[in-house]
């Protein structure tokens, strides 16, 4: 076993990174912040690299079997002998996975935002929140502790509020980042008494101790354990609540609602946060926990099929009415996540097999993060020229932007699971592990394929080859484009990240993924593509040509296919109405039936008692304050007065 | 020669109080005021010496707070007048009427 103290650096220096930029980099280092923080960044992702390699390759396996290590611990807090916090870093392979990962997306979107936020009045504070926020990723997913994930979990939510909030001056931003906050803060609730159960059951708040303590009860466990609320076991419901806080970050259905707004921030960091790292962080928690979801009743891990089942049919439908270019992403992860949710649903006790889920999971959320990065920095460089962030703002982009052009058809081909590029590999996964587990589901997943297909193509045609208003491709109606001259599309340091995490959509399927990370640590075989493949690669063919025959030229297709499913059609473009209802939610019956009753009891009953007491006392003095008359005489009678019925009382009472 | 009995010399230290919280209560003039305070320290320096002289011939406790008595009084009266001075100053008068702005 080799030492892997050097593992705390990794997450420490962005920190440093943070800390420099957020003191100095307004007034001192502004046009270096950019260049301090990616360094930095760089230096953790060849350190996440080297640390991969060393662990999946060299030292991490004892007998074949991939063993959790834990690289530092360090007392935190310590409550009593038997109840601390630690600050641990716990290595394993979903964890390495996750490291390299973040700090590589971070990295890239580092890079890319130089070009993209180039002038920006806040450019040192934008590093320095992207700092904080690849921090506290990369601890959370480091996190060997519950307690400690959680602290993690919040930071990377308060980075996400800050910087989805970067644009302070727009209402719209601040409007989004606020309900971003509410909502996964209201998800955090259950994730934190979901903690508190857990670790009340397991007593101790370690990972490792838990998951072995739950898995197996010991006897004198085994009472609590037992313990039921409304006929579900604690355990379950510590699991469920878990879960929820997992499925606010992560956006699931019904707790989305965020994440599409959440695209008021820097298009950068909508690749960094809302694409690549933050939202999977959901995922990444049910798989750290996943020995006790795979113990624990079964309808737990029923309730993560369907609901990420749900989520992927739901957002992807939603996905084929938008028309802004990063609503149509957004909802589109809120798909994929939806994806590696129901996949890590579909565990069956049997053997090997039955945590295909878990693998296919994680191999979707490795892949996810490199075509999904790379959509949205696409997306930032097409919004960068065309300077609008809608569909129909666009079109005939392929002659004007070529590289752009390449590098969004690779990461539509990934998404849209058309081999050899990388989705393909991890979707197939997903759906022989629904295939396996449940029919239903796999039907939802097969469709929702055949969808993402569609409406990623149907994003790809018309930013890239409709034309609006019938000019003429390439004739340079975008003013940057014409201004650039030179320049084609954008500076080096956008088309780098581009074309690196091209490389990455299109090739990371090979990795052969089965054999890094699997549930019990034992490398897998990877599993023959089979006859299965047929039916999903056919389905998002079927997508990529419907939405070609609709949308590869200006026609008024769409608007008849629109009106012929319009009930539907109308459903999808107001996103069901979900936000209606939570407004419904909130504002009639909250507002009205909570908010209105304390309201009043606040202004009445309240304010009434300190008013009244105000009052009399007032009234007191006003009727008293003729005493004082300003007259030395007067004083000096209360005075003797005074002093004489003292005296009779010491003289007649005390005597 | 006889004695004069105690309860006549209580009576004149009483007699003295009281005319001078009469004078207190009574005069609008701040030195006449000042004076009748001399009056009621006065009577109760007759006090001390009296019970001193009468009750516990052999001690002096008596005589030695009359002492005080008679500096502290003179000391306040140094005071009072500095005081009743600068109202006179401010207000061109001093009749304790005059000086009632603290009030409500």
């Amino acid at each position: 076993m080799s030492n892997y103290a050097y593992i705390a650096w990794i997450p420490l220096l962005p920190l440093a990174a943070f800390v420099v930029l957020g003191l100095f980099g307004r007034k001192y280092l502004r046009s270096f912040s950019g260049v301090i923080g990616t360094a930095v960044v760089l230096t953790s992702a060849v350190l996440s690299l080297w640390a991969a390699y060393e662990y999946f390759f060299v030292a991490g396996k004892v007998d074949g079997v991939y063993q959790p290590v834990i690289a530092l611990k360090v007392a935190w807090l310590s409550f009593s002998p038997g109840l601390s916090i630690d600050m641990s870093i716990i290595l394993d392979p979903i964890s390495v996975m996750m490291i390299v990962v973040v700090s590589f997306v971070s990295l890239m979107v580092h890079l890319f935002s130089l070009g993209y936020m180039k002038g920006e009045e806040r450019f040192g504070t934008y590093y320095a929140f992207l700092g904080l926020f690849t921090f506290s990723m990369l601890g959370l997913v480091l996190s060997g502790n519950i307690f400690e994930i959680y602290i993690f979990w919040e930071l990377v939510g308060c980075s996400s509020f800050l910087l989805i909030g970067y644009y302070y001056d727009r209402p719209t931003a601040v409007a989004a980042a606020k309900k971003a906050f509410i909502v996964t803060r209201f998800a955090d609730l259950g994730f934190l008494i979901g903690i508190l159960i857990l670790s009340f059951q397991a007593e101790t708040l370690d990972f490792r101790t838990l998951i072995q303590r739950l898995t197996e009860p010991s006897p004198q466990l085994a009472g609590d354990v037992m313990g039921s609320f409304l006929g579900i076991s604690l355990l379950s419901w510590g699991l469920i609540l878990v879960f929820i806080g997992g499925a606010g970050k992560s956006a699931l259905f019904p707790l989305h609602i965020w994440l599409p707004d959440a695209m008021e921030g820097p298009t950068p960091v909508s690749a960094l946060i809302h694409a690549a790292t933050m939202v999977v962080a959901g995922v990444y928690l049910v798989a750290r926990l996943y020995p006790v979801y795979t113990v624990a009743d079964p309808a737990v891990l029923q309730v993560i099929l369907y609901a990420g089942a749900l989520s992927a049919l739901l957002a992807a439908i939603i996905a084929c009415t938008q028309t802004d270019i990063k609503r149509i992403l957004a909802y589109s992860t809120m798909s994929q996540i939806g994806y590696m949710m129901f996949a890590l649903g579909t565990f069956r006790p049997v053997g090997a097999e039955g945590a295909l889920g878990f693998t296919a999971a994680m191999f979707h959320l490795f892949t996810h993060a490199f075509f999904k990065a790379l959509l949205f920095l696409c997306a930032g460089v097409i919004i960068h020229q065309v300077h609008s962030n809608e569909m129909r703002d666009m079109g005939g982009l392929r002659k004007s932007m070529p590289l752009t052009h390449g590098c969004f058809l690779i990461a539509c081909l990934a998404i849209a699971g058309i081999p050899p590029f990388s989705g393909f590999f991890s979707k197939e996964e997903i759906l022989l592990a629904a295939y396996n587990a449940n029919k239903l589901v796999y039907a939802v997943g097969l469709f929702t394929s055949g969808l993402t297909a569609f409406y990623m193509f149907r994003l790809y045609f018309s930013v890239f080859w409709r034309l609006p208003g019938g000019l003429p491709a390439g004739a340079g109606h975008f003013e940057g484009a014409e201004a650039g001259g030179g320049h084609g599309e954008a500076p080096a340091s956008m088309k780098i990240p581009l074309v690196v995490l091209a490389v990455g959509a299109a090739l990371a399927g090979f990795i052969p993924f089965s054999r890094l990370v699997t549930y019990d640590g034992k490398p897998m075989a990877p599993h023959a593509m089979g006859l299965s493949v047929i039916a999903p690669v056919t389905l998002a063919l079927l997508g990529v040509l419907l939405a070609g025959y609709l949308y590869l030229r200006e026609s008024d297709r769409p608007g008849r296919a629109a009106a012929a499913l319009s009930g539907l059609y109308r459903l999808a473009c107001h996103k069901f109405y979900i936000d209606e209802v939570y407004f419904f939610i909130t504002k009639k019956i909250i507002f009205n039936l909570i908010g209105r009753p304390a309201a009043w009891i606040d202004r009445n009953i309240v304010d009434g008692l300190m008013n009244a007491l105000g009052a009399l006392t007032a009234r007191i003095s006003a009727g008293i304050k003729g005493i004082q008359s300003g007259r030395v005489q007067d004083y000096a009678l209360y005075f003797f007065a005074g002093i004489a019925v003292l005296a009779v009382l010491f003289i007649y009472i005390y005597t | 020669m006889s004695q004069v009995p105690l309860s006549h010399i209580l009576f004149v230290s009483t007699a003295l109080f009281f005319i001078g919280m009469y004078g207190l209560f009574t005069r609008r003039n701040m030195i006449t005021m000042l004076m009748s305070v001399e009056l009621i320290l006065n009577s109760v320096n007759i006090n001390f010496v009296a019970f001193n002289k009468y009750l516990y011939p052999d001690k002096l406790e008596g005589v030695f707070f009359t002492l005080f008595i008679v500096a502290i009084a003179a000391a306040e009266a140094a005071v009072a007048i500095a005081i009743i001075i600068n109202l006179y100053r401010n207000l061109r008068s001093i009749d304790v009427e005059a000086a009632d702005e603290m009030k409500f």
